[in-house]
This record gives structure tokens, C-alpha cells and sequence, in this order.
């Protein structure tokens, strides 16, 4: 897609061309895309002289910066200790089975993703989830259930 | 001079230059601290933690490789807190490592494996992670195979693909307990950048990068009695082998060699130097070919510099990351294919042997040239030109297999024809040998007298240098050359990829003018090739830069164009360099590559 091509090169002219310009690249291209394909990561290694590998390792480190294809809303529960001891357990099964997708899934309709995420800084109000960057706290089974339905016409 | 430090280790007093790490400093004393993420080529990494040290005063313990000495240190290599912390460390190294030793290709050649051994890991306190770790083995390649089940992410592999090729084919990806080495998108190492050079291999503590071994296959091949197996020596083999059976490095086997290929049983034994000099011959042509084109006919279509193109990790790196520059290399192929390409056609007329019976083995200091012996460029015979390539590393296990007691061989001499080779063909081992050679007999050819350099050894092209320029002036000209009359021939010579890569940077962008380039994908050359005996470092490639040159003084011979057996097969069959069958047999072309 040259669109890629040309955005990739108007960060570039924006954040330069050295190595430290990558990590802003990269974000800005998840905030518009929520997701960098291996076309994308080429185009960026190719604009600051780096290998796609190198691009791929830094991509790959950061659980926000994904590189799969993920939906539109990813829904990110946190999986640590107190969320785990609060029921976290419970909350993930209604969510699985609302949506019909495993964790790691994307729904067919490429609306939802789900993934479990380490320590959300929100233990006192366990379980936590955030929705691409909204925090969702004290989730029961039935809450989750209906904050992901007002997600659904969105 | 530097600033002196002084400081303890185990209580004994030692002052080394500032900025000096506890490691260094403990190397002068001759006191070992183990390490495995650490490596003289490359930088600090301080990631596996074995090197950790004690500094008294210190709650934590210090990462020897990683730590610069200060003023009164004092440190304990080998305190109770030490040993304890060192052998966990190690217990939880192997807690996520494939310890299947007897299985492993690198059993007996093995950091990892002697670290335990040194520390009786028998008792692991730690559960085996093995099993749940979906570890994955890549065998895509020719040339290398990558096992991520022996891998403990030392790095090394990925700081020798960054800081000394400059190709970054793997990266640190993921993090945590999940972290791995791996390729973009985690793609098979023979759809990547890959260049298959081998530095990683040569650089690995453990069986987790290896070369793609051949060793039954021409063990089937020399078992077969039908086969005729004929097997090609690189020149840099014959200053390393020694290394890996008994010798220090630096000494040359070269007879050795040759007897021990008799004993495996290898139906002839020959040089690639042979067809090293053929190189030199078909590739000198070509650069006078090109200069006269350039400078007489103002011909745009020859491209100037011209490149060398004897190291396909070179070949390799240049298709994907300067395709517009692959007019400038050489069609030559290289003296491996060069020599497939005769053994399959010439040797098998000469010797009445049905080709397809024929079975062409090369020993290479090289990993590299197992890829290229596969490309379907290099088939020019109606075969493929070379059967199996060996590397130095693969051949001392197949002379330990046949318990052959190397240190005791006789020397024996090649086998005629295309065993005869001069110093100018020994010397394509070292970085600046292909110039040197090239030198040596073009400037002949066009002057009718001998490089204006003393024992025609050419020095300024010598040497671990990353990039070295050199100027021949050309003057009283036979008259056929007098377009060369007072022309200043530049050259330069890169080793190293990340050198390679500087150079070309800087030729692409018209900031340097040369008509003549020689680059080995390796740091010291071929003598340096990842398919050399582990371990490598500069001192070690010093001692074989040694060596190959001792070998060039020794040879009574040491101009390729008066190598009699390179004579001899123009007279009888190329005709002349550049002929038609030349083209045919010992020219290629090249094939512009994706970087991304």
C-alpha cells in the first residue's frame, strides 16, 4: 500500500532519521492503526537504515505495540495476582463466552480482540480491565458483560 | 599516558588504565572469570550475569565484563557468595536449555557445556522448562541451522550480525521469559537478509547456531565405489585446521592436510589455490577490460570501481542492500565454483570420467558456500558444479571419525592437475590477498615488470585494517597498454560487512573514487570464515594472516599468470581469459535481492 509508504515518510521528516526516532514512529502509526503489519515495519526500517528484524525485535517487546492484526476494540484484562485472587477468572470466562473468542482471538467482525495483560496499577479495585485506553474497575461477570455491549454498536 | 587504577583481585594488587573493566584487569593477573555473553569482538552486553564478581563493601555482586575498575577495589573472584550465586546462575541458565549434550552437534565444543562441567551441575534444583517452552529449530538454510532450544540469549549472535556485518538478519524480539532471537517475524533464516556468513556460529557459546552439516553425505559418497570423489581445499583451511587437532593457532598443515584427504579416501586431492589463480587471470582481464572501456572507448556501460566477487556472504549482502551497485562486481565466480565448474567438465575429460559419476566436494573455511554451491547459477557443468561443501570445523571432526592421528601424517603433496597453485592463490585467504594477487600480475601484464613493491609483497593492502586504500602508479607501459601510461590505479579493500557496508556507502554517494575494490564478507577475510575453528579473535586471525603469508614466501611460485597448470588449461581448453568457454564455465551474473 503506498499510503504506508508515503505516511511512514512524513514521520520520518517528523521525527527524523536516527534510531531514536523509531519508538515515536511506532506509536504514532498504532494510534492511527492499532496494529503494524510487516509492510508497515518494512517501510519504517527502510526510512532510518535499520533491518526489518531490528524493527520487528523493538515492536515485539512492547505488549501495546502490536503486530498482528488486532479489532477495532482490544480488551486487555489484567491476569496479575489481585485481580487474580478478586476474580478475574470469572469475568475472563463471561467474556469468552459472550464474544466466542479465546484469549489471544479476534472476532470474526474484526470489532473485538482479546488478551490478558500484566499489572493495570489498579490492584485496590480489582478486577481491571481497559478497553483500547479506557480502564474498566471492580468488574463482576455481569458488568464486564454489559460495558462490552455498549461496545458493540460503537 | 592513560591513568593508572590500582586496585585487588583475590588480594593480590594489580593498576591497569582506567576505564578498564574487572575482567580485563583480572586477565592480567591470569585469573579467569568465566563468561559467555562476553566476547573480545564484540561490545559489552552483561547479560548472562556468570562473570559476577564480589566487591568487598558491596551488598550485590558486580558483572565482571561490565564493571570499570576504580581506585581500590578490592574484589573477590572466588568468594563463598560468588560460587554460590555463579553456579545458580548457571543451574538457571540450563533450566531453560535443551541439555541433551550427547545429541548436540556442539557436544565437546561447548561454553555452556564446560561451565556446568566446571561447576558439577548434577543436582538441579530447578524444574526443566523445556518441555513448555515450544522451542523451534530452523533448518531452512544451506548453510546454518538455528535451535532455539540451546539458545541462552547471550546475544552474541545479534551484536556479530549488528556491529560487525552490519545486517541485523536477527534481533532480540519479545521480552521477559518469553524473549527470543529472532529473525523478522521469526521467518525461515533463508527468506531473511541472512547473508550466511557464519560470524554468529563462530561466536555462539552454545549448539545454538551451527553450520548445516554434509559430513555423511560424503562419507556415502566416498563409501560409494561408483563415485569418483574429488575434493578442492580453500587456502585458508590449511592455517586453521591445525587449530582444531592439537596445534596453536598460527601453524600450517598444509601436507598434512593433503595426506589426511588421501587417508578419508577422497579419490583426488586438489586446490582451490588452482583455481584462485584462474580467478586472478579471468578477473584481472576484466579490470583491464573495464579500464580500457572506460578510459579509451568512454564506454558508460562498464562500471567502475570494479568489485571482487570471490566471497558470496559479500555476494549475498550486496544483492539485498546495494542492488544498483551489482553492475561494479566481477563476473567471475568464485574459485570454489570456478574449480566446480573445470571438475566436472575439464578434470572429468582430461581423466575420462563420466561427469555425473563425479562427486565434488570443497573444504571452506566458509558457511556461506554452502549456499552458494546450491544457487542455480552455479550448474554451468550440466551438474551441479560442487556437491558438498565442508567447512574446516566439519573436516577435523571427519579426520577425528577416521582416527587419523594428524599431528603424526607426513606431508604429502597435492595431486596434478589443478593442484598446482602460486603464493598469489594462497594469499586470496587474507583480507587484501585478491588485490594483492591481482596486483602482482595485471601491473605485469601491463608493464612487463614486476610490482615496484620489495619481494612483490604489497603491504599497504595488508593487515586487520576495516578499510585500507592503496595507489599503484602504472608508467613505461608495453605499447599495447598505453592507454595506462601514468594512470594512478586507487584501490581499496574492505573486510567485515559493516565495513563493506561504510565503503559502499560512501561509493554509491560519489565521495570516493577507486577502479578497484576487494570485499570479504569476513573480518580478516577468509582466514576469518565462519566455518573456521571456534574460537575466533583478533589475535587468532592475526596469527593466520601470519601464516598464510609465511606460506605465499615459501612457494617458488607466487604470480598466478605463471601458475604452468593455469597455462596449461588455456593452452588446452579456455583458450584465453575471457574466452567463450570462460564465460561459459567461470562467469555467472547476479540477482538484485529484497532488503526488506
Amino acid at each position: 500500500m503506498a499510503n504506508t509508504e508515503m505516511r511512514v515518510k512524513e514521520l520520518a521528516e517528523k521525527y527524523g532519521r536516527n534510531r531514536e526516532a523509531l519508538m515515536p514512529i511506532l506509536q504514532e502509526l498504532i494510534d492511527e492503526r492499532r496494529y503494524v503489519n510487516d509492510e508497515a515495519m518494512v517501510n519504517v526500517a527502510r526510512e532510518l537504515d535499520l533491518s526489518a528484524a531490528e524493527v520487528y525485535g523493538t515492536a515485539s517487546f512492547y505488549s501495546f505495540i502490536e503486530t498482528e492484526e488486532v479489532g477495532k476494540f482490544v480488551i486487555r484484562l489484567c491476569k496479575t495476582i489481585v485481580c487474580d485472587m478478586k476474580g478475574k477468572e470469572d469475568v475472563l470466562q463471561a467474556i469468552e463466552n459472550t464474544l466466542k473468542i479465546k484469549v489471544g482471538q479476534t472476532t470474526a467482525d474484526k470489532k473485538f480482540t482479546l488478551k490478558t495483560t500484566n499489572c493495570l496499577g489498579w490492584c485496590h479495585k480489582g478486577p481491571t480491565m481497559l478497553i483500547n485506553d479506557e480502564v474498566y474497575t471492580e468488574l463482576t461477570p455481569g458488568k464486564a458483560i454489559e460495558i462490552i455491549e455498549s461496545y458493540m454498536n460503537k | 599516558m592513560a591513568n593508572m587504577i590500582n586496585l585487588t583481585i583475590n588480594n593480590i594488587p594489580v593498576s591497569v588504565e582506567e576505564g578498564s573493566t574487572i575482567l580485563e584487569a583480572a586477565r592480567k593477573l591470569s585469573i579467569r572469570i568465566p563468561t559467555l555473553c562476553n566476547h573480545d569482538d564484540l561490545c559489552v552486553a552483561g547479560n548472562c550475569r556468570v562473570c559476577v564478581v564480589e566487591q568487598i563493601g558491596n551488598r550485590t555482586l558486580q558483572a565482571a565484563c561490565a564493571t570499570p575498575v576504580r581506585e581500590n577495589m578490592q574484589i573477590l573472584t572466588n568468594s563463598m557468595m560468588v560460587m554460590q550465586a555463579r553456579k545458580t546462575i548457571i543451574e538457571l541458565l540450563l533450566s531453560e536449555h535443551n541439555a541433551d549434550c550427547t545429541k548436540c552437534y556442539k557436544n565437546g565444543n561447548c561454553e555452556l557445556q564446560d561451565l556446568s562441567n566446571e561447576y558439577r551441575t548434577g543436582n538441579q534444583i530447578y524444574i526443566d522448562l523445556v518441555p513448555s517452552k515450544h522451542y523451534t529449530i530452523d533448518q531452512s538454510s544451506p548453510s546454518l541451522i538455528k535451535d532455539d532450544s540451546k539458545c541462552i540469549r547471550c546475544q552474541r549472535c545479534v551484536r556479530t550480525c549488528s556491529e560487525l556485518q552490519a545486517v541485523s538478519a536477527l534481533s532480540a524480539a519479545y521480552k521477559g521469559a518469553g524473549m527470543k532471537i529472532s529473525s523478522f517475524y521469526d521467518r525461515p533464516m533463508h527468506e531473511v537478509v541472512c547473508t550466511n556468513c557464519g560470524q554468529c556460529i563462530n561466536r555462539c557459546p552454545t549448539g545454538a547456531l551451527t553450520e548445516r552439516n554434509y559430513i555423511d553425505e560424503v562419507w556415502n559418497a566416498i563409501y560409494d565405489p561408483t563415485k569418483h570423489v574429488v575434493v578442492q581445499t580453500a587456502p585458508a583451511v590449511r592455517v586453521a585446521l591445525g587449530e582444531e587437532l592439537g596445534y596453536d593457532p598460527g601453524a600450517r598443515v598444509t601436507g598434512k592436510l593433503v595426506t589426511a584427504l588421501r587417508r578419508l579416501g577422497f579419490d583426488s586431492v586438489l586446490d582451490t589455490d588452482f583455481t584462485a589463480d584462474l580467478t586472478i587471470m579471468e578477473e584481472g582481464t576484466e579490470l583491464l577490460t573495464r579500464l580500457k572501456k572506460v578510459l579509451v572507448d568512454k564506454d558508460t556501460s562498464a562500471a567502475l570501481p570494479m568489485f571482487t566477487s570471490c566471497s558470496p556472504g559479500w555476494i549475498k549482502f550486496i544483492e539485498h542492500t546495494f542492488p544498483e551497485l551489482l553492475p561494479h562486481l566481477s563476473t567471475c565466480k568464485s574459485p570454489q565454483q570456478m574449480f566446480g565448474a573445470l571438475a566436472k567438465t575439464y578434470y572429468a575429460q582430461k581423466k575420462g570420467i563420466n561427469p555425473k559419476d563425479i562427486v565434488s566436494v570443497s573444504i571452506m573455511p566458509c558457511t556461506a558456500k554452502k549456499f552458494e554451491a546450491t544457487r542455480p547459477e552455479m550448474r554451468d557443468s550440466g551438474f551441479q558444479d560442487v556437491d558438498y561443501v565442508l567447512t574446516t570445523r566439519e573436516l577435523a571432526i571427519m579426520i577425528k571419525q577416521a582416527g587419523i592421528e594428524f599431528m603424526k601424517l607426513d606431508d604429502e603433496d597435492y595431486d596434478r592437475f589443478m593442484g598446482e597453485s602460486s603464493g598469489a592463490g594462497v594469499i586470496f585467504g587474507a583480507t587484501g590477498g585478491v588485490m594483492e594477487a591481482a596486483l602482482r600480475t595485471a601491473y605485469e601484464i601491463v608493464t612487463g615488470r614486476e610490482v615496484p613493491f620489495g619481494n612483490l609483497n604489497i603491504t599497504p593492502v595488508r593487515g586487520m585494517e576495516g578499510i585500507k586504500e592503496a595507489e599503484v602508479k602504472i608508467e613505461n607501459v608495453k605499447p599495447e597498454w598505453s592507454f595506462l601510461e601514468g594512470v594512478t590505479l586507487k584501490v581499496a579493500i574492505a573486510h567485515g560487512l559493516a565495513n563493506a557496508k561504510r565503503l559502499m556507502t560512501a561509493i554509491r554517494d560519489g565521495k570516493v573514487q577507486y577502479h578497484f575494490v576487494e570485499i570479504m564478507a569476513c573480518p580478516g577475510g577468509c582466514l576469518g570464515g565462519g566455518g573456521q575453528p571456534i574460537p575466533t579473535n583478533l589475535e587468532i586471525r592475526k596469527k593466520r594472516a601470519e601464516a598464510i603469508y609465511a606460506e605465499d614466501e615459501n612457494l617458488p611460485i607466487r604470480k598466478s599468470h605463471e601458475n604452468p597448470e593455469v597455462l596449461q588449461i588455456y593452452q588446452e581448453f579456455l583458450g584465453e581469459p575471457l574466452s567463450h568457454t570462460s564465460h561459459e564455465l567461470l562467469h555467472t551474473h547476479y540477482v538484485p535481492r529484497k532488503r526488506y
